[in-house]
C-alpha cells in the first residue's frame, strides 16, 4: 500500500469573521495526482492555502511527511518540500524567466542543475524567453513558469491551483502533459474545474462541498458515478 | 559571447559623467555650484539608500530621515569633541553607520511585521520620538539652536570635499549595484512584487526585509555625516520629516528601483530648491517657491509616472522591441514567393 505524504484530518478555516473550511479531510498517496474538486466557492482553493500556511487553520491538523505542520509558518512548510503554485500563477513581474527560477532555486547545487534541465526540457517555451520579464508572458507561459518555480524548489509536494484557467486547449494539453511528467518525480495535489482533464490525470478524488469533504476514492470511480458528478459538478 | 559587463553603453554613459563630474570644479570656477553641486551627490547617497527600501523591497517609511540625523550629530559631535581629524571623521562615519545599523535593525524587527501603512506610521512615530529627544538633550545635541564645529583642515578647500563625496558615492553606487544584483536583492525584488508567494518559495521575508533596512540606515548614516560636515554645522533638522520627504520625492521623481533614478532625482530637487529661491530676489512671488515646487512635483508624476529614469527606461526598451520586430517581419509578397 502505499504511503501518506499528506494528511488533512478535519481542517476548519476561518477567514475574517467566514467559516470557509468546515471539516476538510483526505489523503494524498507518495507519487500520486490528487485531484480537489467541487463547485465554485466550495473552499478548494483555502484548502491548498491552508496546508501552505498562508491561510492557517482554525481548527484540525494537516499532517505532512508524520509531521505536524498545522501552526508553521509559510516558510517552513515550503522548506519542508510543498511548492504551491497559486491561480494567479504568482510571477515576479520584473524578473526574467531565469531570475525567477532562480530565485526559487536558492542554492545552486549539481542536483538542482539536474532538475532545471529537466523542467526546462518539459517546458521549452522558457528556454526561449529565458531572459524575458516574466511580467511580459502569455498566461501560458506564466503557469508553465510557475510550475517549473515551484518543481525545481526541492518539492516533495506541489500543490497546483487551477493550471488550465484561462488558457487555450492547446496550451491546455501541454499543461497537462507536463504534470503527467511531473507526476513520476514528485506528488501532486490539484485543483482544477476542468473535469476532462483532472479526469485524465488523476488518480484519485476529493469532493469538497460547502467547506467539507463529501466523498473521497480513485477517479475510476468518480468516472462512472453519474449521479455524483451531477449533483456536485453540475455535469454528466 | 555575452558582453563583458564593465564595457556596456550604460556603464560608458556612467563613466563619462563621472569623468565631467572630476573635471568639473576645475573647469567651472563657482564656489557655489560646487557647494549645489555637493549638495546634490550627499541628497543623492541618501535617495539611493531610500530606493533601497522603496525601490527594490516595497517598503515605505517615513522615518529615513533618523538614521541621516545620526551620522550628522555623530560626525558633528565627534569633531566637536575630540581634534578635527581626517582620523576622527572616517571614525565618526564608521560609529554613525554602527549605530545607524544596530536602530535600523531594532527598527525593522518590530516593525516590518507590520503592513506596509502601519509601518509606515510607525517609522514616523519613532522618527519623531528621536526628534524630540535630540531637542530635549540639549547637553549634547544644542537642540534647535545646534552648534557649529571644525571640519578637518583638509575640507577647507571645497574642492576637495566634493571630490570626496563624489568618490563616496560611486562606491555606494557600485556597491548598491552589486547588492541589488546579487540573489538576496533579487529576493528583495520578489518580496516587493509579491511577499506571500515568496514566503510560499519558503524564504522568511522579515529577515531580508530587515536586511534591507539595515542597508539603507547605514548608507543613510553616511550622506549624514558627509551632510553635516558640508555645512559645518547641525542642528535638530536633519531628523525632521522633510529630509525624509526630500529623499522620497527624489526616489519617485527619478524612477523608483532604478538606483540611478533617485541621483536623477537629487539633481532635480536640489537645482530647483536652489534656483527657485533664488529666483526670489527678483520675483517676490518666488518667495513662495515650495508653490513651483509642487507643479514640478505634479507635473513630473503626470508625465513621468514611472520617474524619469523609469519612463527613459521603458520608452527605451520600447524603441529596442520596435527595432526587433520592424527587421524581423518579412513583406508579403516575399514570403510568398520564397514559398512558391
Amino acid at each position: 500500500m502505499m504511503e501518506n505524504l499528506l494528511k488533512l484530518d478535519n481542517v476548519n478555516t476561518h477567514i475574517g469573521q467566514y467559516h470557509i473550511l468546515q471539516g476538510v479531510h483526505f489523503e494524498a498517496k507518495v507519487g500520486e495526482v490528487s485531484v480537489l474538486l467541487g463547485r465554485n466557492g466550495a473552499g478548494k482553493t483555502t484548502t491548498l492555502k491552508t496546508i501552505i500556511g498562508l491561510t492557517p487553520a482554525t481548527g484540525g491538523s494537516v499532517t505532512f511527511l508524520n509531521q505536524d505542520i498545522t501552526k508553521k509558518p509559510t516558510y517552513d512548510i515550503a522548506n519542508l518540500g510543498i511548492g504551491y503554485v497559486p491561480e494567479d500563477q504568482g510571477i515576479f513581474a520584473q524578473l526574467s524567466v531565469e531570475e525567477n527560477i532562480k530565485v526559487a532555486m536558492k542554492k545552486e547545487s549539481e542536483e538542482s542543475k539536474e532538475k532545471l534541465e529537466y523542467v526546462l526540457n518539459l517546458f521549452p517555451d522558457l528556454k526561449k524567453f529565458w531572459k524575458k520579464a516574466g511580467g511580459n508572458l502569455s498566461g501560458g507561459q506564466k503557469q508553465m513558469l510557475a510550475m517549473a518555480r515551484a518543481f525545481v524548489n526541492d518539492s516533495k509536494l506541489l500543490l497546483i491551483d487551477e493550471p488550465s484557467k484561462g488558457l487555450a486547449p492547446i496550451v491546455i494539453e501541454k499543461v497537462m502533459e507536463a504534470i503527467v511528467e511531473m507526476k513520476k518525480r514528485t506528488t501532486i495535489l490539484l485543483v482544477e474545474q476542468n473535469f476532462f482533464m483532472a479526469s485524465k490525470i488523476g488518480d484519485s478524488f476529493t469532493l469538497i462541498d460547502d467547506g467539507k469533504t463529501v466523498h473521497q476514492g480513485a477517479m475510476k470511480e468518480l468516472i462512472d458515478n453519474d449521479e455524483m458528478k451531477h449533483k456536485y459538478l453540475g455535469i454528466g | 559571447m555575452n558582453k563583458p559587463i564593465l564595457l556596456s553603453r550604460s556603464n560608458l554613459i556612467l563613466f563619462i559623467i563621472f569623468l565631467a563630474l572630476i573635471a568639473f570644479p576645475f573647469v567651472m570656477d563657482s564656489r557655489t555650484l560646487t557647494i549645489l553641486l555637493t549638495q546634490i551627490l550627499i541628497f543623492g547617497i541618501l535617495a539611493m539608500s531610500y530606493d533601497i527600501l522603496l525601490g527594490y523591497t516595497g517598503i515605505v517609511s517615513f522615518g529615513h530621515a533618523m538614521f541621516f540625523g545620526i551620522g550628522a550629530y555623530c560626525t558633528a559631535i565627534m569633531l566637536n569633541d575630540f581634534e578635527s581629524t581626517i582620523g576622527v571623521f572616517l571614525g565618526s562615519i564608521v560609529v554613525g553607520m554602527i549605530i545607524a545599523g544596530i536602530l535600523s535593525f531594532l527598527v525593522g524587527l518590530l516593525t516590518l511585521r507590520l503592513k506596509s501603512h502601519f509601518f509606515a506610521m510607525l517609522t514616523m512615530a519613532i522618527s519623531g520620538l528621536l526628534l524630540v529627544v535630540a531637542e530635549k538633550w540639549r547637553d549634547v545635541t544644542k537642540g534647535n539652536d545646534g552648534f557649529t564645529f571644525k571640519a578637518p583642515d583638509v575640507f577647507k578647500d571645497r574642492i576637495v570635499f566634493y571630490l570626496v563625496v563624489l568618490a563616496l558615492l560611486v562606491i555606494v553606487f557600485i556597491t548598491l549595484k552589486r547588492f541589488v544584483n546579487s540573489p538576496l536583492g533579487r529576493v528583495l525584488i520578489a518580496v516587493r512584487e509579491n511577499e506571500q508567494r515568496t514566503k510560499s518559495l519558503g524564504f522568511k521575508t522579515l529577515y531580508y526585509k530587515v536586511i534591507a533596512s539595515i542597508v539603507a540606515g547605514v548608507i543613510a548614516s553616511l550622506a549624514g555625516s558627509l551632510y553635516a560636515v558640508s555645512l559645518r554645522f547641525v542642528n535638530t533638522s536633519v531628523l525632521t520629516m522633510e529630509i525624509t520627504l526630500d529623499a522620497l520625492l527624489m526616489t519617485i521623481i527619478g524612477g523608483v528601483g532604478t538606483l540611478i533614478g533617485p541621483l536623477i532625482g537629487s539633481v532635480v530637487i536640489e537645482s530647483a530648491q536652489h534656483y527657485l529661491s533664488g529666483l526670489a530676489r527678483d520675483f517676490p512671488i518666488f518667495e513662495r517657491w515650495i508653490i513651483f515646487f509642487g507643479i514640478i512635483y505634479i507635473l513630473a508624476v503626470i508625465f513621468f509616472p514611472k520617474g524619469i529614469a523609469g519612463t527613459l527606461q521603458s520608452k527605451y526598451y520600447q524603441w529596442k522591441a520596435k527595432k526587433v520586430q520592424t527587421t524581423n517581419v518579412v513583406p508579403l509578397s516575399k514570403n510568398k514567393e520564397s514559398s512558391e
